[in-house]
């Protein structure tokens, strides 16, 4: 087994589905990160089958939770403090992400204004649609 | 006093749009009574497309107030040409008139400038999106001609997939109590998914969707006409087999009530046959009147000029 140290302080994300923990990565910007990060992809889960983790040395600020709670909401976020796991946190869609996706509606002032921020709504939780503020356009992932 | 600006129907309350139609009837009934009071004040009309109709009503509005119009009726008379952005320009557009209007082929594009505007911004048309004035105008109408808001049949028929006035007007009738709809059209031009659900289910409001409009028109209070585009079908065959079925005339006329109005936001093609406009029941050209009060009424609102108002 693959043996990965573990963390004094920081954060596990967990449950990440196999195979998202690039994007997961790339959309909370981890590699501007000077602290250590692991991606263990495809460990074992008796929930999952397989599931992806990431570890990140340091504090919570590090990590946009909107993003991540956009991402997946099942994502499960562990505090590790003096190596132990000291806060489970659970996720939830946020009612708005900022500059996380960009309207694909070519129709979008977006599409054509400069320096406006990129802005979507939760609209239906159930559906997990997000809609552009601006067009009200859904977002289809 | 904080800004409010008209981006959509839902920015009013039922209360502030109750409001609102009050003092638009009142204008009909008194309009030298409100012939000034928007004296010295400048009204920007900001149509980054044309739209004679719209435009000519805000102006025609703000001019019956007493105010006067500055602005531009295309995008090749406005900076955009040169690049600015739709923030740069409702800055500097705030330095020189008191409200606007804003008519822009971008979807949101009135969003953006009244964030960062210092005064009111209308919307008054954004790409297929919203339309609200044309809101105004259909309930100012339905309002003064049916003489209430609630317990009606309203059909709809024509194109109700990409129709934003019908998708405005829907969303609008709903809070009246005793509303239903019944939307008449081809299977291809149905209203999407959203307001089926979302808007129409989700609310518990009745409706039925038929593609019949004869069978329909016997139960109607007021028929809501749009226009069934030819580019909007998937074959011209099925085209020319539906496009008659959907042209208002005379002898269909026969099969409505006698008191159901005829509603279209206009412009017409030949949606509606020209032999229906002497019928009393067809009151599209009244509606354009009615769009010139309601929108004097939303300047006023808008300005903290009508002295009942919440707004003020």
């Amino acid at each position: 087994m693959l043996n990965i140290s573990g963390l004094e302080e920081g954060i596990v994300l967990d449950h990440i589905k196999a195979g998202m923990s690039t994007l997961v990565f790339e959309s909370l910007g981890l590699e501007k990160l000077n602290t250590e990060v692991a991606i263990i992809r495809n460990a074992k889960s008796q929930k999952m089958g397989r599931k992806d983790i990431i570890k990140i040395a340091g504090g919570l600020d590090q990590v946009d939770l909107d993003i991540l709670g956009y991402l997946d909401h099942n994502i499960t976020v562990n505090i590790i403090k003096d190596s132990v796991i000291v806060e489970k946190r659970r996720l939830k869609l946020p009612a708005r992400i900022y500059n996380v996706i960009k309207c694909k509606n070519p129709r979008c002032i977006t599409s054509i204004e400069r320096g406006i921020p990129q802005v979507f709504e939760l609209a239906d939780a159930e559906n997990c649609t997000y809609r552009c503020i601006y067009c009200e356009e859904k977002y289809d992932r | 006093m904080q800004i409010r600006h008209f981006l959509s129907p839902s920015d009013l309350s039922e209360a502030e749009l109750d409001r609102l139609l009050t003092l638009a009837s009142d204008i009909e009934e008194n309009p030298d009574a409100y012939a000034h009071v928007c004296d010295r004040k400048k009204l920007a009309t900001l149509f980054y497309e044309p739209s004679t109709r719209t435009r000519l009503s805000f102006e025609a509005a703000m001019q019956n107030l007493g105010g006067t119009v500055i602005g531009f009726s295309d995008a090749s008379q406005s900076s955009a040409t040169k690049g600015e952005s739709v923030s740069d320009t409702i800055r500097i557009i705030s330095c020189y008139a008191d409200i606007c209007a804003m008519r822009h082929p971008k979807e949101g594009a009135p969003m953006v400038a009244a964030q960062k505007s210092r005064i009111p911004v209308i919307n008054a048309g954004d790409g297929g999106h919203q339309h609200p004035t044309q809101t105004l105008t259909d309930l100012l109408t339905i309002r003064k001609l049916k003489g209430r808001l609630d317990h009606l049949t309203i059909g709809m028929c024509g194109d109700l997939k990409f129709g934003r006035t019908v998708h405005s007007l829907i969303n609008a009738m709903i809070v009246y109590p005793g509303v239903s709809f019944v939307l008449i059209s081809p299977k291809e031009l149905r209203v999407p998914d959203y307001i089926r659900k979302n808007v129409l289910q989700d609310h518990g409001i009745p409706f039925e969707e038929v593609s019949n409009l004869e069978e329909a028109l016997p139960k109607l209070d007021l028929l809501y006409m749009t226009r069934v585009q030819r580019e909007r079908f998937f074959n011209e065959e099925e085209y020319i087999r539906m496009k008659d079925s959907y042209i208002l005339d005379r002898k269909k006329m026969e099969l409505a009530p006698q008191d159901m109005l005829v509603m279209h936001p206009l412009p017409r093609v030949n949606e509606i046959s020209v032999d229906v406009d002497d019928d009393p029941r067809a009151v599209y050209f009244k509606q354009v009147q009615y769009g010139v009060y309601a929108r004097m009424a939303l300047i006023m609102t808008l300005l903290g000029l009508d002295p009942k108002s919440k707004l003020s």
